[in-house]
C-alpha cells in the first residue's frame, strides 16, 4: 500500500487536472485552483523540514570541526539573528498603536533585508555578466562548421545591438543594416529554433505525463518502474 | 420648455447676458429627449464644477446580454451597437455597463469601457440568478479650469440572461482531438512493447555518458553532485530530474561513489531522498546510502547558486548533474563547475538556458530529451514504447506545419478562415 496510495493519488489528480482543461463545469472547473492553494499549503509547511536540516547539517560539520566548518558557523548566526529579529519587529508592529507590518521601512528586519540581503543577491546576479563573456569566449570558437555559423550569427547580432556598428557604416549607406539583420535573425531563425524545440518539450510533457498518470514511471516517488 | 424658450428670446436683445444665454442653451439640450426616446443626464463628478458645457449624446442601442461561452459560469457578455456620436472625433468617451436583478431595477455599474468598444465580460455573477444590463454612453466634459463633468445617454435595458457553467470548452475540441491522438500513439506504442514489439531509440550522447561520468568520479576518489533546478515537485522538469537522479543514484550504489543532492525545495529533499533509498536498495546497497547525501541549502535563487558554487570551489567534484528547471543561475553554476574541471551533464526544457548549457557543459540535454532520459535510462520497453508514441505526435506536428506553410504562402482558407484562426486555443 505504501506505493500503491501515491500511485492511486497521482493518476487520480493527473487525470482531473487533464479533464478539467476541457471540461469547465464543476466539479473539475475549480481543480486547478483548488490543487494550487492545497500545494501552497503543503509548501509552507514543508519549509521547516528544509530549515530544520539545513540546521542539523550545519551544526554536524560544526561537531565534526572540518576545515570549511566556519561556514556552518555564518549559516547558524544569519539564521538565528533573522529569526530573533524577524519575531522582535514583527511582534512590536503587531501591538504597536497603529500596527505596522513585518516589512515596512521602520523595522530591523526589513532593514536587514533591503541593505544586506539585496546587494548579496544583486552581486550574485552580476557576476553573470562575467561568466556569460567567458562562455561565450568558448562557445564562438569557430572549430566546426556549426560554431563557425554561431560565431557569425553572434557577431551580427551583437553588432545590430549596439548604434556603433551601424555608425561605422553610416557613411555609405543610411539604412542600419546591422540592427536589421540582428531582428531578422532573432525574429526568424531564432523564433523558429525556439518553437521547435518548445514542441518537442510539449510532447515530452506529454509523454512523460502519461507514463506517471498511468503508473509506468514510478521513479519520482520512490518506486521501481 | 416654453418657459425656457421665453427667457432665451428675451435674453437675446440683451447682449451683455452671455452667460444667460449659455445657461438657457444648456437648460434645452438637458430637458430635449433624444432620438432614441432616452434622456440624457448631467452627473458632476466628484470633482468641483464651476462650468459645465454639454452636448446631445446617443445611447448605444441594440444592447443583449448571454451567458458567456465555454466557461465554468459567473460570467455574462454583453453586446451591444455603438452610439451614433462613437466615430473619428466623436462625442463618446466610453460606455459604462450596469447590472440590475431582474424585476429590481436597481442599477449598479460593473463595467466600464473605452469608445469603439462594443462588448464586455461581466465576471462576477451569480448562476442562476436572472439578470438585465444597461450600457449608457458617456462624455467626458472639462471645463476651462480642468473640472470634469459628465454627460451620460442610457440604452433600453436587455433581455433577462442568467450566466451557467458549460459541460465542455467547444474552443479546446481541437486541442482534444490532438491530445487523443498522440496519446492513443503513446499507449498504443507501450502496449506494443509491453508485447515484444521491437522499438527503436536513437542514442542520446548525455545518458549514455553517465556511467562514465559516475564512474570517472569512481576513479578520481570524488564526489558526484546533482542539481535538481529550483522548481518544486509541482513542476515536471523537477519530477523528469528526480526520476533520472533514481538512475544516477543506482550508478553511485553500484560503484559506491559519494553522490550528493543539494536542495532548494523542501519537497524536493523529501522525494530525493526517497528516490535514492530505493536506488540504492534496487542494487542492494541500502546500507551505503546516507540521509546527509541530500540536503536543503535555500530556496533563494542566488543564494543557492552561491551555495552550490562555494561547495564546487571547495570540495572539486569530478562530475555534475544539472537535470531539471533552471532560470538566470544556470550559467552561474555551469562556469563554476566547469572551471572546477567536472564533468558536467545538463538537461532543462527551460529554452532561454539552454545555451547557457550547451555553451558550459559537456553534454546538454535538449527539452524533449530531458523526459525521454529516465525512459531511456531504465530500458524498460514500456518506457521505450511511450517515446515512440511521442514521435508520431511529432510526426503530425510537421505534417501540419508544412500544411501550414502552404496555406498561410497562397493564401488558401478553410471556409473563410485561415487556419490560425481554426486552429486557435482560448
Amino acid at each position: 500500500m505504501r506505493r500503491e496510495i501515491p500511485l492511486i493519488i497521482t493518476t487520480v489528480t493527473g487525470l482531473v487536472f487533464a479533464i478539467s482543461y476541457f471540461i469547465p463545469h464543476m466539479p473539475f472547473g475549480n481543480s486547478e485552483n483548488i490543487f494550487g492553494e492545497w500545494i501552497s499549503i503543503v509548501q509552507a509547511f514543508a519549509i521547516w523540514l528544509g530549515v530544520l536540516n539545513l540546521v542539523k547539517v550545519s551544526i554536524d560539520k560544526i561537531l565534526s570541526k572540518k576545515g570549511d566548518a566556519y561556514y556552518s558557523y555564518i549559516v547558524i548566526i544569519s539564521l538565528g539573528i533573522m529569526l530573533i529579529v524577524g519575531f522582535w519587529d514583527g511582534l512590536s508592529g503587531l501591538y504597536a498603536d497603529p500596527p505596522y507590518p513585518v516589512i515596512d521601512d521602520s523595522t530591523s528586519f526589513y532593514w536587514i533585508f533591503k541593505n544586506i540581503y539585496t546587494p548579496l543577491t544583486s552581486t550574485m546576479f552580476a557576476m553573470l555578466a562575467f561568466f556569460v563573456a567567458s562562455a561565450s569566449y568558448r562557445a564562438f570558437r569557430a572549430r566546426n562548421f556549426q560554431a563557425t555559423l554561431l560565431l557569425i550569427a553572434g557577431f551580427f547580432v551583437m553588432g545590430g545591438r549596439v548604434p556603433l556598428f551601424d555608425l561605422m557604416i553610416s557613411g555609405i549607406t543610411d539604412v542600419p543594416v546591422f540592427s536589421h539583420f540582428a531582428d531578422w535573425i532573432m525574429t526568424y531563425p531564432n523564433t523558429a529554433g525556439q518553437r521547435a524545440i518548445m514542441i518537442g518539450i510539449a510532447l515530452g510533457i506529454m509523454s512523460s505525463s502519461l507514463r506517471i498518470i498511468l503508473g509506468i514511471e514510478r521513479s519520482h516517488i520512490g518506486g521501481k518502474s | 420648455m416654453f418657459r425656457v424658450i421665453l427667457t432665451l428670446l428675451t435674453s437675446i436683445k440683451n447682449p451683455g447676458k452671455i452667460k444667460t444665454i449659455l445657461f438657457s442653451i444648456l437648460l434645452i439640450l438637458i430637458t430635449i429627449p433624444n432620438l432614441n426616446g432616452q434622456e440624457n443626464e448631467v452627473e458632476s463628478s466628484n470633482i468641483a464644477t464651476s462650468k459645465i458645457v454639454a452636448s446631445i449624446l446617443s445611447a448605444p442601442t441594440d444592447v443583449s446580454a448571454k451567458d458567456t461561452d465555454n466557461d465554468k459560469g459567473q460570467s455574462i457578455t454583453i453586446n451591444w451597437t455603438l452610439s451614433a456620436d462613437d466615430k473619428d472625433g466623436g462625442a463618446v468617451s466610453g460606455y459604462k455597463i450596469y447590472r440590475a436583478v431582474e424585476g429590481s431595477n436597481e442599477f449598479v455599474e460593473v463595467g466600464n469601457e473605452s469608445e469603439g468598444t462594443t462588448k464586455s465580460t461581466d465576471n462576477k455573477t451569480t448562476d442562476g440568478v436572472s439578470y438585465i444590463y444597461r450600457v449608457d454612453s458617456y462624455q467626458i466634459l472639462l471645463d476651462s479650469v480642468g473640472n470634469k463633468s459628465f454627460v451620460t445617454s442610457a440604452s433600453v435595458a436587455s433581455s433577462p440572461v442568467k450566466s451557467s457553467a458549460q459541460w465542455f470548452n467547444f474552443n479546446r475540441g481541437y486541442c482534444l482531438i490532438f491530445v487523443l491522438f498522440v496519446s492513443g500513439a503513446i499507449i498504443y506504442y507501450i502496449r506494443k512493447a509491453s508485447a515484444g514489439g521491437e522499438i527503436y531509440v536513437r542514442k542520446l550522447g548525455g545518458i549514455d555518458a553517465v556511467d562514465e561520468a559516475v564512474g570517472r568520479a569512481t576513479e578520481m576518489g570524488k564526489k558526484v553532485f546533482f542539481i535538481p533546478g529550483i522548481q518544486d515537485m509541482n513542476n515536471v522538469q523537477t519530477i523528469a530530474g528526480i526520476a533520472i537522479l533514481g538512475r544516477v543514484a543506482q550508478k553511485a550504489a553500484e560503484y559506491g561513489t559519494w553522490l550528493e543532492v543539494p536542495v532548494s525545495k523542501s519537497l524536493v529533499m523529501v522525494t530525493a531522498r526517497e528516490t535514492m533509498k530505493e536506488a540504492y536498495t534496487a542494487v542492494g546497497r541500502p546500507d551505503a546510502f546516507n540521509e546527509a547525501q541530500v540536503h536543503f541549502l535555500t530556496d533563494d535563487q542566488f543564494g543557492y547558486a552561491a551555495a552550490i558554487d562555494g561547495m564546487v570551489v571547495r570540495e572539486k567534484p569530478a562530475t555534475i548533474f544539472y537535470m531539471g528547471a533552471f532560470f538566470a543561475e544556470s550559467l552561474i553554476l555551469a562556469e563554476t563547475g566547469n572551471a572546477a574541471g567536472a564533468i558536467q551533464i545538463a538537461g532543462t526544457a527551460m529554452p532561454s538556458q539552454l545555451p547557457f548549457f550547451v555553451a558550459a557543459c559537456d553534454y546538454t540535454l535538449i527539452g524533449e530529451e530531458l523526459f525521454a532520459a529516465s525512459a531511456y535510462l531504465s530500458g524498460e520497453p514500456r518506457q521505450l514504447g511511450s517515446l515512440k508514441g511521442q514521435d508520431i505526435g511529432k510526426a503530425l506536428f510537421l505534417v501540419a506545419i508544412i500544411v501550414g506553410i502552404i496555406m498561410e504562402s497562397f493564401g488558401w482558407t478553410i471556409g473563410g478562415h485561415n487556419l490560425s484562426a481554426i486552429f486557435k486555443v482560448n
